[in-house]
């Protein structure tokens, strides 16, 4: 692809590749809705130039699951029936992915805190990190 | 990349209908929906001002504006494909309220098919009804009742009933319905389908308003939780939101706000972005500026550099000095809800008067995403995707704002980013509109969080004062609301598009401020606003329709001039008016020296207003005492119970909330750590969802009442990002919530996405005073402003 190598990589997963998990919430990483994991390192690709992550593999919501395997996050999510409108939901859940792959046998304060940069403008809270840390103990597993 | 791409195909992208709507079509047997016209009689079931002038003057339909198909058709709502099949037509949207899942259930319900053979399709202007916007609380009661979409359901199963009467041979009280099958009750080998009797064809039908519903027990798939059916695509990013719209050809376009409020545009200076990449044009139309380009990246950075000059803005009042400054405003626009005339007096008369004023800020949707709109404008026709709540409305504007006639215009609803009102859904697909006419292909559009941020319609501010008097045995004998909040623009409705900055921009006018001083004395009851408190009698003209029993009445509100937009936020006035009556009958409790529960019920006549507050106070084991606790220390940490309710729009709803705090004394900070809601909405339609909509609202709440605050400097909003406007996040501590939902089977479909929200803060502000004997009157409780209140104390 002929890109500017300056052009967010949100941009280029949005637009060139037409994927529609990682979203722009905010443009200025303070929301969280653009995350992916990049080195299992959670990043925010609204404020990520494209040449900084040439020749990384990069996973996107799309990448953990799909309608029909879902990731163990997905799965909690919609069993708990943890969303309202669902536009943060790529950030809430790509932000507990790099953090329970780390940790899955995670304390509540230990989740609170790792979902502290995150946003959710309905307040689905509660049943989010229902899910997360549900998710967490089938991951341990 | 780990994930292949699946590329649609260009014949699937040129579709002019969604893909929603296109296999709902074709499942439902039917290759394109024709409009019906009728002159039938006019059915408007919804109080939506305007809509009775519009459908009177066009006098070519039934209902809704012009171009609508007729309100009062059950074709209008319900399609049987010749499999059976169930396409079911609303004009109320799914935003991330659960309202979609419920209307199918709805629609399944009065039909008696399985919920998964109903596909619902909303808010095209191409083929769906006219209801106005999805708002106010207003879904549930509006498609739920005897009236729309749940009597277009029930008229639709009692002429199928009827056919298959005549059909089978049978009578029709001896048929029954199930699964979309119409059988003989003493032999079901007697049997006709939905899809034999009327597949493929038109129901040719008036709403009947005595058809009659299912009984809630009856229900099989209403009153259950049904779970949400867009999870699914929501959790693995399959979902499209209208940020995910892409047509063949689609340029970007980024929109140039002027920098200050009321600046207006000197100049732009072209050259300074001549020969970037990708620039396809630079759009100037009056005070409206904009950059189109191949690229988003493009156009974002083209707009940096584009050098445009603008004139001052036109000043703004201190942000210091605000709620005097908006409670000395001239000229007002006052409206008495309820008036007495012997408030003075009864106060003359009071052993005790108590006053107390109480200060809201304006507050913002501040949506997730910011919002986002594509717009395919080529010569005289436009099509847009737009997350616009109203989408005849949009079109109506869109229109004028294009100049194009209102017919050529299509407005395809998209789901956008949550908006808990007026977001910046309307505003952006005018930007898309005027950028694509501008080019004549299509553009999409999203704002720069600023962009939405700082231009929005925002919640209203609030200054209210209180006065009440008390007798010797601390009763309340007269009750006086009188309150200020300034206005400007509101949603754009049919035909105002300069509600909102785009439509100012290019030269259209806010709707008239129309100053009105004083009140004329109100002739019927109407507490829309809650500016009138759930303990006085509310009389008006003899009819005594209030939720209390206080007499001695009275409440007026003067809207003044704002300097900034403002419009619906997620229980507009009634929050406001709610925070400042709640915490004012606490104070008044407090100096009776009476338990905060037992004094409401003690003023309260209304049986479901009685019945939440006693079920949130069960279900919260409330200790029966007066407020404040006894205080032992003045430093540390101390915990208290606070109690809020309200009647929201009077009958639109009923919650009470039951909130326990802790307060750091020694730094002012406030947590929240159980929530009690008791709930009734009516008849429960989908527990779930209800439950989804309390937890959210009751935390939306807490984030309103302890942080945000919409702040400005002389010239403009400082307020423009989650830096300067601050929300809970995820990961703050989270307190327990309880909700208690009473399912009302008997009484109407009630509004539940407001409810729980309205009685938050003061719930807080309740239980911060009973832990530590500090009364907070302004929203919202910083550490700050809590810590300032507790130096107060004696």
């Amino acid at each position: 692809m002929d890109i500017d190598p300056t052009t967010p990589l949100l941009y280029v997963l949005a637009d060139d590749l037409e994927l529609r998990g990682a979203k722009l919430g905010c443009g200025l990483g303070q929301c969280g809705a653009c995350t992916v994991i990049v080195k299992g390192q959670s990043i925010r690709s609204c404020i990520t130039p494209i040449e900084s992550v040439d020749g990384a593999d990069i996973t996107t919501l799309e990448g953990l699951g799909t309608i029909q395997k879902p990731h163990p996050l997905q799965k909690a999510f919609i069993e708990e029936g943890a969303a309202q409108c669902g536009f943060c939901l790529n950030g809430i859940i790509m932000t507990a992915k790099a953090f329970l792959d780390k940790k899955p046998k995670a304390t509540e304060e230990e989740i609170q805190k790792a979902m502290s940069g995150v946003l959710c403008r309905c307040f689905t809270h509660v049943r989010m990190l229902r899910a997360i840390k549900k998710a967490g103990q089938e991951m341990a597993r | 990349m780990k994930n292949p791409l699946k590329k649609k195909s260009k014949a699937q992208q040129k579709q002019t209908l969604t893909p929603d709507a296109l296999a709902a079509l074709r499942k439902s047997g039917f290759s394109r929906r024709t409009f019906l016209k009728s002159t039938g009689a006019l059915i408007v079931t919804f109080s939506v001002a305007g809509i009775y002038e519009i459908a009177k003057a066009q006098d070519n339909f039934a209902g809704g504006v012009a171009g609508s198909p007729p309100l009062d058709q059950v074709d209008s709502w319900i399609a049987i494909g010749a499999d059976g099949n169930v396409a079911a037509y609303t004009g109320k949207c799914e935003l991330g309220q659960g309202i979609a899942t419920a209307q199918t259930q709805l629609v399944a319900e009065e039909l008696c098919v399985p919920f998964s053979r109903v596909k619902l399709i909303y808010c095209d202007t191409s083929m769906t009804p006219d209801q106005g916007v999805t708002s106010g609380s207003q879904s549930h009661p509006a498609n739920f009742n005897k009236s729309n979409l749940a009597q277009a359901g029930a008229t639709a199963r009692q002429a199928l009933l009827q056919l298959a009467s005549k059909q089978l041979g049978v009578p029709v009280d001896e048929l029954a319905a199930k699964d979309g099958v119409i059988s003989a009750k003493s032999d079901p080998s007697k049997k006709v389908s939905y899809g034999q009797l009327l597949g493929g064809k038109k129901f040719d039908l008036k709403l009947d308003v005595n058809a009659k519903r299912k009984s809630p027990s009856e229900w099989t798939v209403l009153g259950k939780p049904v779970p949400r059916q867009d999870l699914p695509a929501l959790v693995t990013g399959e979902f499209k939101f209208v940020h995910n719209v892409r047509v063949p050809g689609m340029l970007h376009g980024v929109v140039v706000r002027p920098p200050a409020v009321g600046a207006t545009l000197i100049g732009v200076d072209e050259s300074s972005v001549q020969g970037m990449p990708g620039l396809v044009k630079v759009v100037v139309k009056k005070n409206f500026v904009g950059v189109v380009a191949e690229k988003r990246w493009q156009a974002i950075q083209a707009a940096n550099k584009l050098k445009v000059n603008w004139t001052p803005g036109a000043g703004l009042p201190s942000h210091a000095d605000f709620y005097d400054y908006v409670r000395n405003q001239k000229p007002t626009r006052d409206t008495l809800l309820v008036n007495s005339k012997d408030v003075d007096p009864k106060l003359s008369e009071a052993a005790t008067v108590v006053k107390a004023t109480y200060y809201h800020p304006y507050q913002m949707h501040g949506s997730m995403g910011s919002s986002c709109a594509v717009a395919d404008v080529q010569g005289d026709k436009a099509t847009i995707w737009s997350p616009t709540q109203g989408v005849w409305h949009q079109r109506g504007t869109s229109a004028m704002i294009l100049g194009l006639k209102p017919e050529d215009v299509r407005i395809i609803f998209t789901r956008g980013s949550g908006c808990y009102g007026i977001n910046g859904a309307d505003t952006v697909t005018y930007d898309a509109a005027l950028l694509s006419q501008a080019v004549q292909k299509p553009v999409r559009v999203q704002l720069t969080r600023k962009d939405e941020m700082a231009w929005e319609n925002y919640g209203f501010a609030f200054v209210m004062d209180e006065r009440a008097g008390l007798d010797a045995q601390g009763n309340i004998i007269a009750w006086d609301h009188e309150a200020w909040s300034p206005v400007l623009g509101n949603r754009p409705g049919y035909s105002t598009p300069g509600n909102v900055i785009t439509g100012l921009l290019v030269g259209f006018q806010p709707e008239p401020f129309g100053a009105r001083s004083p009140s004329p004395e109100p002739t019927s009851f109407n507490n829309n606003s809650n500016g009138v408190p759930s303990y006085v009698a509310g009389q008006v003209n003899g009819a005594v329709r209030g939720t209390g029993t206080i007499k001695s009445e009275r409440a007026l509100i003067h809207n003044t001039p704002s300097p900034f937009w403002t419009g619906p936020l997620r229980s507009p006035a009634r929050l406001q008016n709610t925070f400042a009556h709640e915490g004012f009958m606490d104070e008044l409790a407090s100096r009776a020296k009476a338990d905060p529960v037992e004094y409401r019920l003690r003023h309260l006549s209304d049986p479901r207003l009685m019945d939440v507050v006693k079920a949130a106070a069960t279900k919260a084991s409330w200790d029966p005492r007066p407020s404040p606790k006894p205080r032992t220390t003045k430093t540390g940490v101390v915990t208290g119970r606070g109690v809020a309710c309200v009647a929201y729009e009077r009958d639109n709803g009923f919650s009470a909330m039951v909130a326990e705090v802790e307060v750091d004394q020694d730094t002012g900070k406030v947590s929240v750590k159980h929530i009690v809601l008791a709930n009734d909405s009516g008849p429960i339609s989908n527990p779930d969802g209800l439950r989804n909509q309390i937890e959210g609202g009751a935390l939306q709440g807490m984030s309103r009442a302890l942080m945000e605050e919409v702040t400005w400097d002389d010239q403009k909003v400082t307020s423009y990002d989650w830096r300067t406007y601050r929300t809970l996040p995820l990961g703050f501590d989270v307190p327990k919530i309880d909700a208690v939902l009473l399912d009302r089977r008997d009484e109407a479909a009630c509004g539940a996405g407001e409810t729980a929200i309205t009685v938050v803060a003061a719930a807080i502000g309740n239980a911060i005073f009973d832990a530590t004997g500090a009364r907070i009157r302004q929203v919202p409780f910083t550490p700050e402003r809590v810590k300032a209140a507790l130096s107060q104390r004696t």
